[in-house]
Formats: C-alpha cells, sequence, structure tokens
C-alpha cells in the first residue's frame, strides 16, 4: 500500500524528477572538477601547508582578493546610480546604453585586456596623461583593478538594475508625499528594498574580477596576482607547483564567498 | 472639480476609468499634460509630491516591508525634521521623543498600539491598512488620498475600516478624497461623489442625487439603476409628468450595448406610462431612471389598501428570485422590472416564480432626464 501510494507520488513529481536529473549534470561537473583537485592536494598536504607559508602566494592571493575588493566597490558607487537610472527611466537610446554596458561580458578577456592595454599603457589615451599625476596603470597595481572593473562590473550593474525593477515605485511616491527628498527616499526606501539584489551582484562581480586572468596578464602582469602566479608556477614548475597555490586560492575566495552570500541572505530576508 | 475642506469627497467609477491617475495627479506623483491642481489656492500643479503634505493611502498599503509599524509612520515625521527644521537637528534628543509621542498618537487614535515593534509581512490586511493609515495621519496632512482602501479586504474588516475613515474625517476635519468603484462605499462613506468615466468626470453630486438623479444612462447602469426606460412627455401638470414608455428597453433605442438586458423589452401590462416628477414639458423625448429599492411589491391592489399615494402601479409577472445576499432578493420581472426588496418580504407575501404582482413606486421615485 504505502509502496503504492510513494509510486502514485513520484509520479505526479515526474517533471522535477526529470529536472534533477539533467541539472545534477552541471552541479556533479563542479564538484569532480574541484573535488579532484581538493581530493589529490589532500595526499600532499605538506605541499599546501608549504605554499601557505609562501610570502609570494600570500601576496598574490593578497593583491587579488585586494584589487576584486577595490574594483567591486568601484563598481558599486558608480554602478548603482547607473542601475537605478536604467531601472526608473525609459529613453530614446536606453538599449543602446544597457548593450554597451554589457559588451565586457561578451567579448574575448583577451581582447578586452589589448583593449585596456592600448588606452591605460604608458603611452596610451588615459594612461600617458595618467601616470603624469603620478597613478600608473601598465604593471600595477590599479592596472589590476582596471581589467578586473572592466569585466567584472556589468554583472554588477545588471543585478542591481534587476533589483531596483523589482521595488514598486509606489514605495518612493508614497516616501515622497510622506516628505521624503528624493536622496531620502532612494537611500531609506529604494536601496534598502534593492540591497539583496545589490548585494548578490556585487558578489558575482567580486568573484568574476578575482578570477580575471586573460585581461589582467596583458595589462598588469606585475605585481603578480594569484592567477597570473598560479599560471606561471603551471608552465615553469608543473601541475605539482601550480594546484598548492589554487587549492589555497579557491579556500580562501570559497570561504568569502560562503560568508558574503550568507550577509546578503541575511539582509535579503530582513526586507520581508 | 472641487473638493471642499474637511469634505469626504468620493471619485466613483469603474476599473480602468482613470481614478487612480487622477489621484496620483493630485499627490504629485505624475505631472499633468494640461490643467491645474490647487491646494488652498495656491497652484500646486508642478511641485514635488514632498512639498505638498498630502497622505497617500494605495490598495496593497505599501508600508515599507524593511521597517516596523513604528518606524513606517514614524518615516514622515523623520523625513519631516531633517527636510525643514535643519537648523534645530541639534536639538535631537527633543525631537525623537516628539516623533515617538506622535507615533504613539496615531496608534492609539487606530487602536493598533500592539502592532508597533511588528514588520508588516506578519500583519493581517486590515491591519496593514490601518498602519498606512496611521502613517499618512503621523504627518498632519491637509488632504488624505485613498485609492481604493477598502478593496483588499474582507467584509467584516471592510465595514470597521469604512467606520474608523468616517470618524477620522468628522472628528479631525482631515479634508479626504476617496477613489472606488464600490457604490456601497461610495454611498455609505461620501459628502458628494464625483462619477469618473473613460478619463473624465461626468456627474458631481451628493450621494442622494448621483444614486437617484443620474445625469445620463450610462451612469444609471453603473450605479445600479436597473430600471431605465425612455419615452416621450405626454403631459405635464405642476411637475407632475406623464410620460409614454415608448421602449422600456432603453438598450435598444440607445444602441449601447452596455446597457442590454438592463430593462427586457418592457410592456406594461395595462400601462405603458409612467408618472414622474419633472420639469420636461409636452412632446420632449426623456430616459426615466427607477432605482430597484423604490420599488414596492404587492400581492394585489387591495393588499396595498386599494388606493396609496404612490402614482405607479404596475402589473407584472415574476420572471426570476435571485438572492443578492445581506438578507435582500432581486425581483425580475418579465416585462425588464427590477426590483429590490427584502428576503423577508418575499416570504412574508409567498412570492413565487411566475406569480402575478404589481410593482408600485412613486412619482418622485422616476427621475428624468432629457434623451
Amino acid at each position: 500500500m504505502f509502496a503504492v501510494l510513494a509510486l502514485r507520488r513520484l509520479k505526479g513529481e515526474k517533471i522535477f524528477i526529470l529536472s534533477l536529473l539533467l541539472g545534477i549534470f552541471l552541479v556533479a561537473f563542479v564538484c569532480i572538477t574541484l573535488g579532484n583537485m581538493f581530493y589529490t592536494q589532500a595526499k600532499d598536504i605538506s605541499a599546501l601547508i608549504e605554499a601557505a607559508k609562501d610570502i609570494n602566494v600570500l601576496e598574490a592571493i593578497w593583491i587579488s582578493i585586494s584589487a576584486a575588493s577595490t574594483a567591486t566597490l568601484i563598481a558599486f558607487i558608480f554602478g548603482t546610480p547607473l542601475a537605478y537610472f536604467l531601472a526608473r527611466k525609459e529613453f530614446f537610446g536606453k538599449s543602446i546604453i544597457e548593450g554597451i554596458v554589457d559588451v565586457p561580458l561578451m567579448i574575448p578577456h583577451i581582447v578586452a585586456g589589448i583593449a585596456l592595454y592600448a588606452v591605460f599603457m604608458r603611452y596610451g589615451v588615459l594612461g600617458a596623461p595618467l601616470q603624469r599625476l603620478g597613478l600608473a596603470f601598465q604593471d600595477a597595481f590599479a592596472g589590476i583593478v582596471v581589467a578586473m572593473l572592466f569585466v567584472s562590473f556589468p554583472l554588477f550593474v545588471d543585478a542591481a538594475k534587476e533589483g531596483f525593477k523589482q521595488v514598486d515605485p509606489r514605495f518612493e511616491w508614497v516616501a515622497r508625499s510622506l516628505g521624503a527628498s528624493q536622496l531620502r527616499t532612494f537611500f531609506e526606501v529604494s536601496f534598502p528594498l534593492a540591497s539583496p539584489s545589490i548585494i548578490s551582484g556585487a558578489i558575482m562581480c567580486w568573484g568574476r574580477a578575482i578570477s580575471e586572468f586573460s585581461a589582467v596578464l596583458v595589462l598588469a602582469s606585475f605585481p603578480r596576482s594569484a592567477p597570473v602566479l598560479i599560471y606561471e608556477r603551471f608552465t615553469s614548475y608543473g601541475l605539482k607547483a601550480a594546484m598548492p597555490v589554487a587549492v589555497l586560492l579557491i579556500s580562501i575566495c570559497l570561504l568569502i564567498f560562503v560568508l558574503l552570500r550568507l550577509l546578503g541572505t541575511k539582509a535579503g530576508s530582513s526586507k520581508k | 472639480m472641487e473638493v471642499k475642506k474637511g469634505e469626504y469627497f468620493v471619485i466613483l467609477g469603474p476599473t480602468g476609468a482613470g481614478k487612480t491617475l487622477l489621484l496620483e495627479l493630485i499627490a504629485g506623483f505624475h505631472f499633468p499634460d494640461e490643467g491645474k491642481i490647487l491646494i488652498d489656492g495656491e497652484d500646486m500643479t508642478f511641485s514635488p509630491p514632498e512639498e505638498r503634505n498630502i497622505g497617500f493611502i494605495y490598495q496593497d498599503y505599501m508600508l515599507f516591508p524593511h521597517l516596523t509599524v513604528e518606524k513606517n509612520i514614524a518615516f514622515g515625521l523623520r523625513a519631516r525634521q531633517r527636510g525643514r527644521f535643519k537648523r534645530e537637528r541639534r536639538e535631537g534628543r527633543e525631537k525623537r521623543e516628539e516623533i515617538e509621542r506622535k507615533v504613539r498618537e496615531v496608534l492609539k487614535m487606530l487602536g493598533i498600539e500592539h502592532l508597533a515593534k511588528r514588520r508588516p509581512a506578519t500583519l493581517s490586511g486590515g491591519e496593514q491598512q490601518k498602519v498606512a493609515i496611521a502613517r499618512a495621519l503621523a504627518i498632519e496632512p491637509r488632504i488624505l488620498l485613498l485609492d481604493e482602501p477598502l478593496s483588499a479586504l474582507d467584509m467584516r474588516t471592510k465595514e470597521h475600516l469604512r467606520e474608523d475613515l468616517r470618524r477620522l474625517n468628522r472628528e479631525n476635519g482631515i479634508t479626504m478624497v476617496h477613489v472606488t468603484h464600490d457604490q456601497t462605499e461610495a454611498a455609505m462613506l461620501a459628502d458628494r461623489i464625483a462619477v469618473m468615466m473613460r478619463g473624465r468626470i461626468v456627474q458631481i453630486g451628493t450621494p442622494r442625487e448621483i444614486f437617484s438623479r443620474p445625469a445620463s444612462a450610462e451612469i444609471a447602469e453603473f450605479v445600479g439603476v436597473e430600471n431605465i426606460f425612455s419615452g416621450v412627455v405626454v403631459r405635464n401638470k405642476g411637475g407632475l409628468a406623464e410620460i409614454k414608455i415608448a421602449s422600456a428597453d432603453l438598450a435598444g433605442s440607445a444602441g449601447s450595448a452596455s446597457l442590454a438586458g438592463s430593462a427586457g423589452s418592457a410592456t406594461f401590462s395595462g400601462s405603458e406610462t409612467i408618472f414622474a416628477v419633472s420639469k420636461y414639458g409636452e412632446g420632449t423625448a426623456v430616459n426615466v431612471f427607477v432605482r430597484p429599492e423604490d420599488i414596492i411589491l404587492a400581492k394585489s391592489i387591495q393588499d396595498f389598501g386599494g388606493s396609496s399615494s404612490a402614482r405607479n402601479v404596475i402589473r407584472c409577472e415574476i420572471e426570476r428570485i435571485t438572492s443578492v445576499g445581506s438578507g435582500l432578493v432581486r425581483v425580475r420581472m418579465r416585462n425588464g422590472l427590477v426590483a429590490l426588496v427584502t428576503a423577508h418580504a418575499v416570504e412574508e407575501l409567498g412570492l413565487r416564480e411566475g406569480d402575478e404582482v404589481f410593482a408600485i413606486f412613486k412619482a418622485t421615485a422616476a427621475h428624468t432626464i432629457k434623451a
């Protein structure tokens, strides 16, 4: 009797079972790839400890984290108003601006690196005058930030825009009818209500930034960011030298990623 | 359109008439292409909402979900304090206490003190609407705009809140502009009603005027005047007009599909004439409206006392008896007349479908307008 009921219930869930069976493929894909790396490294834990003590490795990871965080902060400062504007206003040419924002997502990152290099190198259109002002990009921390920003900010803007779109404009109207200025309405109503999407966009932006390799390599291979260091070790000394650094980077990134996600979920639930 | 100070003004119209947009224009959420909005004689057409001092209440409350009830209510007070009294910001504590006092005051006024610390998502519809009203009242607005504020609520809550709204208007003297498509709501709350159709105000008047003397067949149909006839005045003696009904089915003669079925194809047995108090003279083509609740039913004229002051007595055959709730019954005659009577009366008279009855109404209940 119980088996018959269970079978009937399963029949009613057919579409979900099929979805799960197909979808699990992608989850397994990630788990196998990263799991294998962690498993292999676990067998050689001393190499991992060695890497964790290596000042060059720690410095590269720190550069990656700080550059990605700076890029995310810049994306947040300039991207939030842009996202709000695009979410709230309809105007001629809006789709063109939206298209331009998404261009960095479409082009190969090596191409992005070359384009950025042409602009920000020592003799570049922006690179030259800014260098005279003391801000160098070529083979400099600022160059890493610029490369990361270019490839990652569209993820932030798109997520924030969707977040603002989901905020009913009537919340803002009511706030203003209560006497709040436009700026106050933005900071106390629109922004907090869109914040789950904004946080999610910032996390995606940060994750995309820290993982950038090609554009960073072209514009600023020094100081070494973690992916550049891993690549160098892989080409010079092979898999055994590259993997501990890779595992270390992934572990730190995953930790930060989980913490930020938890923060995002908490922020989201407090809006309900 | 002019709303008087302290008035409870209802804008009544079908869905899609533009009522909400009109309210949002008054609040300053949109700017009009033409026309002016004057508040206390001051031109506010293009003033931003924050400068108008108008409270706005939506059907779906629009409470800030990330703030507690008390913070929702304090929102406007805090915004005003910072916006207006920059110099006084130093007196922070004093101001904070003043805000807290005001919040407690409006919470008490609406009987929702116990909800102060709750989040909007944890409240029922009625509670949320009370919080929305409290939030709007806290800023002491000169006008309170209400966009279908009772539509999403159950019957019981609706009744309570309706009383609250009327009380607030009476006791606090706040000018209220309330938008609804519900005639009962309009009739019960309004000092005056504006009927809005397809973006235009088509009639303004007291509830009595709107419901008894609708200015057009379309308004009549919308406000529930189910007995609409077209005819010609054949005689008018001192204001009492004798109207020969040309076609009881106004839908046919007016060519308006929306009116179809409002009166059927009535030919009154023994009488094709209606008496109405009317200013129109002989030969004038008129439309005659009679509200269903103004019609009295009697089994026989003798039952009714043989004679009465009522000028119109029409012999009819009952086609259908339908309950419409609240102890009321809609009795539709074969000739198209519709009467609204109590279920108790139907039972007492023993009315059944197919029975012959007399529909009786006074000449003052028959309202005429020029066709």
